[in-house]
């Protein structure tokens, strides 16, 4: 059941997008979203599926967990292309089907909908590649310059490492308590909604009294080895940069460069694969 | 009740790259009547074996069955009893005391009976819980505390009172005392023989990784290890396997070391691993040498 929820956990394996350094994943994530909100037709949007496609494959990660994550969303994609083709603004020379549906609403729909597909799956990939700890190190790094503003980076990252690490204890520590008190007879499954919730009430107030308690001890063990997260503190794993994240960047500095290409020369393109097919 | 296993076998996460093996079929016969102690490492697959018997894990391959009632059925059929059956085989987890919700202790005794004895009048919810108090000796002046102003001990005597309040035949408690001090291991220990002895829990089933609290107290033991029962029986035949014991990092009550030391000098004792037992045999053989 709690399997389900932590979708886009890190999947240990080793590649070539596993060896990427952090930093070089987290900015090319950002490069793949200006991509995929660039692309302005389906060709072009198709070339940014084609570069998530090679990175899947370039990462050894099995197809079906980067697709778990559509399932998280799959509301969300339903509900904005329902409102896409509910709300479409129809232009001079649309194809009218019926009531408010138009040929042009249904295709705008669905690009948007490929497109929060593309966008999710690939954040799924950085997750599914990088563990917690080296993605808040790249984090932490990228948002260096920010101190010189006096942003606490460092706790920042320490905040977030610690929150993601506590991910999985705090789903172990619900499936513990929910097993507890179903052997108490308690019943999760069924009622109305409000039943449901109130049902929920025996394992919410002991996760949150188990998560305060859990942070009060971390919080002594640190102090205790008298961690004050100072501006001297070393690490033991230094983030470098490779061949490695010399070749992602070029590839993908070469789709980026494809896709504006397709946006500006889609007719030009299209008809040049048209003439290939006849 | 009598709890029947055979070749009970479950996979956590089947299909995936990280599946695991936690009951390799498993066959063992839980008596009524006995007081059963289930010893094996952290992952040796005995809290995935608990776990089966009051259908908190479904059964997957094998037989199981508690009772008259066959976990092995069809899904909806079992369905159907899971609350006949969590009634009947209490289940006590590890640190219980992390589990307590409600504002009072009485409040939180009573989930459990409120839950499956949804008709039950004001009266019966008293005096089951006001019952289940008193077996685990909690006086009256601690209903109305919270549960969050009683010490461990306390708190998990509560949180065992709140699985006793449904009257089971089997109870079933993973490391029950885990954590307490000397005085309140003995003090709950002692607790769980007087419910076993004066018949108000028929069967009780412990887990446990501490070999003279399973011999002390135990009637039966079976010994998980990888998934597998790899002894069960009687404490002192499963204990007279002394080097097979220790190879899986289990070892044998302090009475067994003992004993082997004694015999490395040339003295033979047949005990059967009881503190009691092993005391009358050294004495015996100190005055017949003497």
């Amino acid at each position: 059941m709690l399997s389900d929820m932590t979708f886009g956990q890190y999947y240990p394996s080793k590649s070539f997008v596993h060896d990427n350094d952090p930093r070089t994943k987290i900015l090319l994530l950002i490069v793949y979203i200006v991509m995929v909100f660039v692309a302005k037709n389906f060709l072009a949007l198709f070339l940014a599926l084609v570069f998530l496609a090679v990175t899947v494959l370039a990462s050894g990660v099995p197809v079906t967990s980067v697709l778990k994550s559509i399932k998280a969303i799959i509301f969300l994609i339903v509900f904005t292309a329902i409102l896409n083709v509910c709300f479409y603004k129809p232009k001079e020379g649309d194809t009218h089907y019926f009531w408010v549906i138009y040929k042009e609403g249904l295709i705008a729909a669905a690009f948007l909908s490929l497109r929060l597909v593309a966008l999710v799956m690939g954040s799924s990939v950085l997750t599914l590649t990088t563990t917690p700890v080296s993605l808040t190190d790249g984090i932490e790094s990228l948002l260096k310059p920010l101190t010189y503003i006096k942003f606490p980076v460092h706790d920042l990252a320490l905040i977030m490492s610690i929150a993601l690490r506590s991910i999985p204890t705090l789903a172990n520590e619900t499936e513990r308590i929910i097993n507890a008190q179903k052997a108490r007879g308690a019943d999760f499954d069924s009622g109305n909604l409000i039943k449901k919730a109130k049902a929920l009430i025996p394992v919410l107030i002991p996760l949150l009294i188990s998560a305060f308690r859990r942070g009060d001890e971390l919080g002594d063990a640190m102090d205790a080895r008298c961690y004050t997260g100072s501006k001297t503190r070393t690490k033991y794993k230094k983030l470098t940069f490779t061949w490695r994240d010399l070749v992602s960047f070029l590839v993908t500095a070469v789709f980026l460069t494809g896709i504006i290409l397709l946006n500006v020369y889609s007719v030009e393109v299209t008809a040049f694969f048209m003439s290939l097919w006849s | 009740m009598r709890i029947v296993a055979e070749n009970l076998t479950f996979t956590y996460n089947k299909k995936s790259k990280f599946s695991v093996d936690a009951l390799k079929d498993v066959t063992l016969t839980v008596e009524e009547g006995s007081f059963f102690g289930i010893i094996g490492h952290t992952g040796s697959g005995k809290s995935t074996f608990i776990q089966h018997l009051n259908g908190l894990i479904p059964v997957e391959k094998g037989k199981l069955t508690v009772g008259d009632i066959n976990l092995a059925d069809k899904p909806k059929t079992v369905k159907k009893r899971y609350k006949e059956l969590r009634s009947k085989v209490g289940m006590v987890f590890q640190y219980p005391e992390y589990q307590l919700f409600a504002e009072t202790v009485f409040e939180d005794v009573a989930f459990g009976y409120k839950n499956f004895y949804p008709e039950s009048s004001e009266e019966e919810l008293k005096n089951a819980v006001f019952s289940a108090l008193s077996l685990l000796g909690l006086g009256g002046d601690t209903v109305n505390k919270s549960p969050m102003d009683l010490s461990g001990g306390q708190k998990r005597r509560v949180a065992i009172a709140g699985v006793l309040v449904t009257r089971p035949e089997i109870l079933v408690l993973d490391e029950p005392v885990a954590g307490l001090d000397p005085v309140g291991k003995n003090e709950l220990l002692k607790l769980l023989h007087n419910l076993h002895d004066s018949g108000k829990v028929k069967t009780v089933i412990i887990v446990s990784h501490d070999m003279d609290e399973v011999c002390e107290n135990c009637t039966d033991v079976a010994v998980f290890a990888e998934g597998r029962v790899v002894f069960k029986g009687k404490p002192k035949d499963v204990f007279a396997n002394g080097e097979e014991m220790k190879n899986l990092r289990l070892g044998v009550p302090v009475t067994g070391y003992l004993s082997e030391e004694l015999e490395k000098n040339g003295v033979k004792i047949n005990t059967d691993f009881t503190r009691d037992d092993f005391v009358n045999k050294v004495v015996d053989f100190y005055k017949n040498n003497r």
